[in-house]
């Protein structure tokens, strides 16, 4: 039972209630759409680019909640990044989800996304983690196509 | 057939015996021997796809070690035998829902190929553009595409029975929008999201009177209530096996034998014609005419052998094992804080829908089930009635045959650590 723990924990638990960057930024240029069919999940993550960086991130919809955990702590990580540190940023952490990549990064070495390590315990909620993720790197790429997890 | 159902013929059929005999029958199911995640299972999934009695998978393995021939085709004694006893199970079948006779059973995969059977021959031959088909707002997902398909091949309307806030079809309404028109309804016999059983009875006088055509989709209903096709005056019914404890891949459509006559094919190829040249080709009789390729003969084998196990445990005493259970699991659930019940139509199979507080129903399921216990959580392939209900998805318990009050109690239990987690 202590994974479940490990899964729930307190700072997940507080952005399911309390998710940071939430609704529609006013000043956003980029935007995508991300669904999750297996539990309804729909986010929708808003950007502003500028001069290669991201200088906002906000999210909404709803969903469970290691998806909105998930998508409030990456406006957290994301804000102010270069796109190409973003994008560098989403093929480590994807990669430490699923175990694939170079495999050289753990959640752990990733600040404030450790806590999300417990997901890896649960291998069909790994997708509701990287939900925000896959959406986010669509609105980088400002694709109309709505990211789906399959 | 074994000692498993021997076992449960001498069981009492009174409602109120009907909690110890569920206990006997769970030890003919398999299944429960096992553990998850170190815990007893507590399967509360049904709804989705049932377990299987020991009496339905030795019978599956009795066709592959002893019985075991492609049918209709063979002169020799392997395949008189397949054929024997598959063509067996369509007079089981048809005894099981009272059909006139076995030309009227059309073995199919299952719910979903019945209805699209229906779509494609009924539908595509009998409905022109402006024609109406009524469904209901409470269908599955495999009750709404098919008809949204052919709504956009060929023009028929499609037409929503409303609800109500209880899961309730709303009949008065639903007999206002039968017209001259109205040619087709398909509606479930029972919810699989809510629960509700609809008053099929009622749907087929009412259609009738307008002149349309009923098709009931009967999955959710055979596990649960007995079934009298002649007693409905249905046009159509279909259900699958794997709920009502057969295997998967293998169901029922009923059709009256008329209208089976009137239908083109479905699909073509071999066993569906008598004769076939380069210039023409003669359909076979019916249901044959329906069945084209090898059937999925071990799996109507094992349809057989869970009519005859269902049959043996009688469906009234499985009726009222299952409507205490729901009684007993509406009454618990109702005592936890911030749950909602999704579904309290008066008339119920034993489903239970519900959300739990500001938790994601993905989320009680991922807490469940690390106790052992299996829910479904989701939109249950029906979100339309997700839509009505304005939750995303729920969680949905669901009790079979095998189910206890120890399981209700367990899934209390499992909510109360949700709570604990979720504070």
């Amino acid at each position: 039972m202590s994974e479940l723990r490990d899964l729930y924990q307190e700072v997940i638990l507080d952005h399911y209630r309390r998710p940071r960057n939430f609704g529609k930024s006013p000043l956003c240029n980029r935007q995508a759409n991300g669904h999750n069919p297996l539990c309804g999940d729909k986010l929708t993550i808003y950007l502003l680019v500028k001069d290669g960086t991201v200088e906002e991130v906000t999210f909404d919809g709803a969903g469970c909640a290691i998806s909105v955990a998930s998508a409030s702590l990456m406006t957290e990580m994301l804000k102010g990044l270069s796109v190409a540190d973003a994008r560098a940023l989403f093929e480590r952490f994807q990669g430490a989800m699923t175990g694939s990549g170079d495999g050289v990064d753990s959640l752990e070495d990733l600040d404030k996304l450790a806590v999300l390590s417990g997901v890896r315990e649960f291998p069909v909620r790994v997708k509701c983690a990287t939900l925000a993720w896959h959406t986010f790197r669509a609105a980088l790429d400002d694709s109309d196509d709505t990211v789906v997890t399959e | 057939m074994n000692e498993q159902v021997q076992a449960v013929q001498t069981a009492p059929a009174k409602p109120e015996t009907a909690p110890r005999d569920a206990a006997r029958a769970r030890r003919d199911f398999p299944i429960f021997s096992r553990r998850v995640h170190d815990r007893p299972l507590v399967f509360l999934d049904s709804a989705a796809s049932a377990q299987k009695p020991g009496a339905v998978i030795d019978a599956v393995r009795h066709c592959y070690e002893a019985e075991y021939a492609n049918v209709h085709r063979g002169v020799y004694w392997l395949s008189e035998r397949a054929t024997e006893a598959f063509e067996g199970v369509r007079k089981t079948v048809a005894g099981f829902i009272n059909a006139a006779s076995e030309r009227e059973i059309v073995f199919v995969r299952g719910t979903t190929e019945a209805i699209n059977l229906i779509a494609h021959s009924f539908g595509r031959y009998s409905l022109e553009a402006g024609d109406e088909i009524v469904i209901s707002a409470m269908e599955h997902h495999s009750n709404i595409v098919p008809w949204q398909i052919l709504r956009d091949e060929i023009g028929v309307k499609l037409i929503i029975a409303p609800i109500n806030d209880d899961g309730e079809l709303m009949m008065e309404a639903f007999a206002e929008l039968l017209g001259p028109r109205t040619k087709l309804v398909a509606i479930t016999h029972v919810s699989n999201a809510l629960g509700s059983i609809v008053d099929v009875g009622e749907i087929v006088r009412l259609a009738h009177e307008a002149g349309a055509r009923v098709l009931i989709d009967g999955a959710q209903a055979v596990p649960h209530l007995g079934v009298d096709v002649r007693e409905l005056d249905c046009d159509f019914y279909a259900f699958s096996g794997h709920k009502l404890y057969g295997p998967s891949a293998i169901g029922v459509l009923y059709a009256k034998a008329e209208l089976l006559e009137s239908m083109p094919p479905y699909q073509s190829g071999g066993d569906m014609i008598l004769s076939v040249s380069f210039d023409k080709t003669e359909y076979n009789a019916i249901p044959y005419k329906f069945e084209a390729g090898t059937p999925n003969i071990a799996g109507t084998i094992g349809l057989g052998a869970a009519i005859d196990y269902v049959g043996a445990l009688g469906l009234p005493a499985i009726a009222a094992h299952e409507q205490d259970l729901l009684d007993y699991a509406t009454a618990r659930l109702k005592e936890i804080d911030g749950l909602r019940l999704i579904g309290t139509a008066r008339d119920k199979a034993s489903v239970v829908s519900f959300t739990l507080a500001d938790v994601h129903a993905h989320d009680i399921g991922t807490v469940l089930d690390r106790q052992g216990i299996a829910v479904r959580t989701g939109h249950h392939c029906a979100l339309p009635v997700m839509e009505r209900f304005g939750v995303p998805a729920t969680v949905r318990a669901s009790f079979g045959l095998y189910n206890t009050r120890d399981d209700v109690d367990a899934l209390i239990g499992g909510l109360a650590k949700v709570r604990e987690i979720f504070g």
